[in-house]
């Protein structure tokens, strides 16, 4: 039920506005964009899928932002990890 | 699969379970909830407690919106998929949800015309082409499936259709996490914060719970590191001595929520002055029901329903899974009387239920995990 | 209508409320009608036996065990415990229940019946099984194995309601032909005879009859089998959905041969032929009710030639079996069940096709439980797994045969997967039927 899915919205349809069709890796659904009418998704960008709407856009930069804190977390790790090794090796 | 499987990264959860247990106070024990049904799903579904210290438990919550369903709501659905000429619509995670005399599911073993749907737009498509009967969708979820619920009835007022309607069982969360927080039974640390609901209703309406409970909150996204950062963040703000809310899943979830889908929900519906939610009781202002304006939409009116309250079979336990009082296996019940293949309760039934989750994914302690690991 | 006791207050309306006595002697007796209360009073009748007998047993226990566990006080525990000890406690009785005699307690057969997972599995046991009952049959094989004359010839049956009829990648009379030819394969046998009954719906096109017919013959000319005898029903418009079809085939099993599930051990390893999901996906997709498209054709396909060449260059295939309903995770189910042995996979290592994962995601449904038609899983002595991947990696449609686990001793009975993500979760027998008539 909490269900949803990114999606890369491909192209709109063409006398229907709220629909879109969407890609979820190579598989092609038309789903209905009306929720996202203040601001709608051009194609290329990314939705979140929910029981055939789309709820939300994927915003690039956030998401850029959250994959840099996990990089720095498993970097942070991946120096410690060096440093006790270094430091077992003598 | 992108966005999902960066978020899947092994070797980051590593490092995000060492930090996290290094945030652990020696001595101290932590409870943390997950709220959202779909949170428990991913945690048993990927395996996550594998990857935190002994100290922090996490407690789920009842934000499972077929497993607050009451016996006599869902005995309401099946009379209205009962009468003559109607097509009833339902998700499948609602299929198998057992009412007093069996669920959609044996209904529809028994004749009735009883069709899963993936989408509330699926079931305006049956009733366009069916203009000779009359469809029902059986709404149920949080807000986040209600603009949904909500864009469809405008749909069919706009094409003009008769002969569609909806049993609304929409619920609303703040009200079921305030039962958590009034609830003397329950000690908790910190919330991981609903996603999707969020997207809808945005951050600020868990500020309550940082500033009147003095509770830390983290909205979260459904990917494994998803859930292990945002433990992450409760685990540094309680080292901290902070409570506020805070937004992991901001790649999805706009602080101010989505505002065109408020107001088609507020469009179409309003809230209940009481409802009653499995396991928690009769909760005021909980839940939504279809306005005035869109009666001509609304099954309740269309149709006669039971309106019967049933209380849940005496063994089920339902109740305490779903506040958070029991672990799934502490239910008298489970995995004998209870299984996801004769489920007494809604827990076990629902696949976001804790029970269903735990039963299907986690079924084994921690220690012969480990045994079977060393091998 | 009420369930559970009596005495819990409950606001009825116009019902009466006094319709149960919980010491009644026959629980089915209170419910007549639907199966709401009967099976539920009596499976908690069985559920307190075994709890008083867990408690004496427990009461010993704790005697030995001394003052210094944490006592945790639960609402709803019968008695304090320690908290692993409760859950172990649990788990056993769920594994006690699991293996109780199975029973069907649907008084009417539902979808589910037909999905190749728990209740498809309750519902042979409890009554095909239980009437049938011969030595023969208790393998519930693919095919039976017999010995006629000293000759051991593989014998198997399977019938065809798949919707649509026509799909990407086949159509129903292709699923006919393979599916059988499959079956026997799976035995070690060599396909060799096939029969074929039809039942057509009054209204049918012939047209597509024909199509159909003549997709068999082809179909059984690749798999280099004869269709030698068949029959043809006629129902009224409104039953058969069009066409229906039942296969039967019998195959001869090679001398040295001995294929079955119960044989595998720990150290075997697992593989698959090839890419899961494929053909359950496409069938949902074809039904043309998802608003979905995706380049997803059936894998259907005759297994026989592959198994030939897998068996030619090693003695260590321990069982083979098709994918088919329930997919990969009931196979693995059955593995671990009939040999006693724990089973442990790799999320990583299972082929999946990216677009079945995307339409599997967007549909909410595992691929593991997806039904294939042209994929196998085999069960190897460790000792060989390598020559075996190369032997199935060296025909087409082994291409991208996988290596995707393992069996061993601990946790027998139970699949364990081991998850993308680095956690571990169980994979259990499906339940419901999320992908009606697929085959």
């Amino acid at each position: 039920m909490c269900l949803g899915i990114p999606g890369e919205v491909i192209e709109f349809l063409a006398d229907q506005p709220d629909l879109a069709r969407v890609d979820v890796s190579g598989v092609r659904r038309v789903i209905n964009v009306g929720l996202l009418s203040d601001d709608p998704p051009k194609p290329g960008e990314w939705v979140l899928i929910h029981v055939g709407f789309a709820l939300s856009k994927i915003d690039e930069d956030e998401a850029a932002a959250a994959m840099a804190f996990l990089e720095g977390i498993g970097q942070a790790y991946e120096d410690e990890i060096a440093a006790l090794q270094e430091s077992m090796i003598e | 699969m992108r966005f999902v499987d960066e978020f899947r990264d092994a070797d980051k959860a590593h490092a995000l379970a060492a930090k996290i247990a290094d945030l652990c106070e020696p001595g101290r024990q932590y409870k943390l909830m997950e709220v959202c049904g779909g949170h428990t799903h991913t945690i048993y579904k990927h395996g996550l407690e594998d990857y935190l210290p002994e100290q922090i438990t996490l407690v789920h919550g009842p934000g499972c919106p077929v497993c607050v369903i009451p016996m006599g709501r869902v005995d309401d659905a099946m009379a209205l998929a009962a009468e003559p000429d109607v097509i009833m619509t339902s998700f499948g995670d609602m299929m198998r949800v057992p009412g007093s005399n069996g669920s959609f599911f044996d209904a529809k073993a028994r004749g009735t015309d009883i069709r899963m749907v993936y989408s509330p737009l699926d079931s305006l498509k049956i009733a366009r082409q069916n203009p000779d009967k009359r469809v029902v969708f059986m709404a149920i979820g949080f807000e986040t499936t209600a603009p949904s619920t909500a864009m469809t009835v405008l749909r069919a007022a706009k094409e003009g259709l008769q002969n569609f309607s909806i049993f609304c069982n929409h619920v609303t969360i703040i009200p079921a996490i305030k039962a958590i927080l009034d609830s003397p039974d329950l000690r908790l640390d910190g919330f991981i914060g609903p996603g999707h609901v969020s997207t809808v209703i945005g951050c600020r309406p868990y500020e309550f719970i940082a500033r009147d409970y003095g509770k830390p909150v983290v909205v979260a996204g459904f990917e494994p590191l998803d859930i292990l950062q945002s433990i992450y963040l409760l685990m540094l703000q309680l080292s901290q001595g902070k409570a506020i809310i805070e937004n992991q899943y901001s790649r999805v979830v706009p602080w101010d929520g989505n505002m065109v889908a408020l107001k088609a929900i507020g469009e179409t519906m309003e809230l209940r002055p009481y409802f009653e939610w499995r396991g928690l009781g009769f909760i005021s202002h909980s839940a939504l029901k279809v306005r005035e304006q869109y009666a001509s939409f609304d099954a309740e009116l269309l149709f006669s329903v039971p309106g019967v309250r049933v209380a849940d079979p005496k063994a089920c336990q339902c109740g305490e899974v779903l506040k958070g009082v029991l672990k799934p296996w502490e239910c008298k019940v489970f995995g004998t009387a209870c299984t996801p293949e004769t489920p007494i309760g809604t827990c076990m039934v629902s696949p976001e239920g804790a029970c269903a989750a735990y039963y299907n994914y986690g079924r084994l302690t921690r220690t012969r995990v480990k045994e079977a690991s060393r091998s | 209508m009420t369930t559970g006791h009596v005495d819990q207050p409950v606001t009825q309306g116009a019902q009466d409320a006094d319709g149960q006595d919980p010491d009644a002697q026959d629980a089915d007796s209170q419910d007549p009608d639907g199966q709401g209360a009967g099976w539920v009073q009596e499976a908690l009748r069985e559920h307190d036996e075994q709890l008083k007998s867990e408690q004496r047993n427990q009461e010993q226990a704790s005697q030995e065990q001394g003052d210094q566990e944490v006592r945790h006080a639960h609402r709803g525990s019968p008695q304090p415990l320690p908290g692993t000890v409760r859950e172990e406690l649990v788990l056993e009785r769920i594994d006690r229940a699991r293996r109780a005699r199975p029973r069907v307690k649907e008084d009417r057969i539902t979808m589910s019946h037909g999905a190749g997972g728990k209740a498809t599995q309750t519902l042979i046991e409890a009554v095909f099984l239980d009437a049938f009952r011969n030595p023969l049959l208790e393998p519930l094989e693919d095919a039976a194995q017999l010995r006629v004359n000293g000759a051991r010839i593989a014998l198997s049956t399977d019938s065809y309601v798949v919707k649509p009829l026509f799909f990407p990648g086949g159509n129903i009379g292709d699923l006919a032909v393979n599916g059988t030819v499959n079956d026997l394969a799976m035995a070690g046998a060599v396909p060799l005879y096939l029969s074929a009954g039809f039942i057509l719906e009054e209204g049918f096109p012939v047209a597509d009859l024909t199509k159909i017919v003549a997709s068999m013959q082809a179909a059984a000319q690749l798999a280099g089998v004869q269709i030698v005898t068949g029959d043809t029903k006629v129902v009224e418009k409104g039953k058969a959905d069009g066409c229906y079809i039942n296969t039967a085939g019998i195959g001869m099993i090679e001398p040295d041969v001995n294929l079955g599930v119960a044989h595998a051990r720990p150290g075997d390893a697992i593989m698959v032929s090839g890419p899961i999901g494929d053909h359950g996906v496409t069938i949902m997709l074809a039904r043309g009710e998802l608003d979905i498209e995706a380049d997803v054709i059936s894998d259907t396909a005759p297994l026989n030639a592959l198994v030939a060449s897998l068996l030619a260059q090693t003695t260590g295939v321990r069982a083979l079996r098709d994918a088919t309903r329930g997919g990969v995770a009931t196979i693995l189910n059955e593995i671990a069940t009939a040999a006693g042995v724990g089973v442990l996979v790799n999320e990583d290592d299972i082929p999946v096709r990216a677009q079945v994962r995307g339409a599997s995601e967007l549909l909410g449904i595992d691929p593991m439980y997806v039904a294939c038609e042209g994929r196998l899983v085999a069960v190897v002595d460790g000792a060989v797994a390598d020559i075996a991947l190369a032997a199935l990696r060296a025909h087409p449609q082994g291409a991208q045969a996988a290596i995707i686990g393992h069996v061993r001793a601990e946790l027998p009975g139970i699949v364990q997967l081991k998850t993308a993500f680095g956690g571990t979760r169980i994979v259990d027998l499906l339940v419901g039927d999320p992908l009606p008539r697929i085959c």
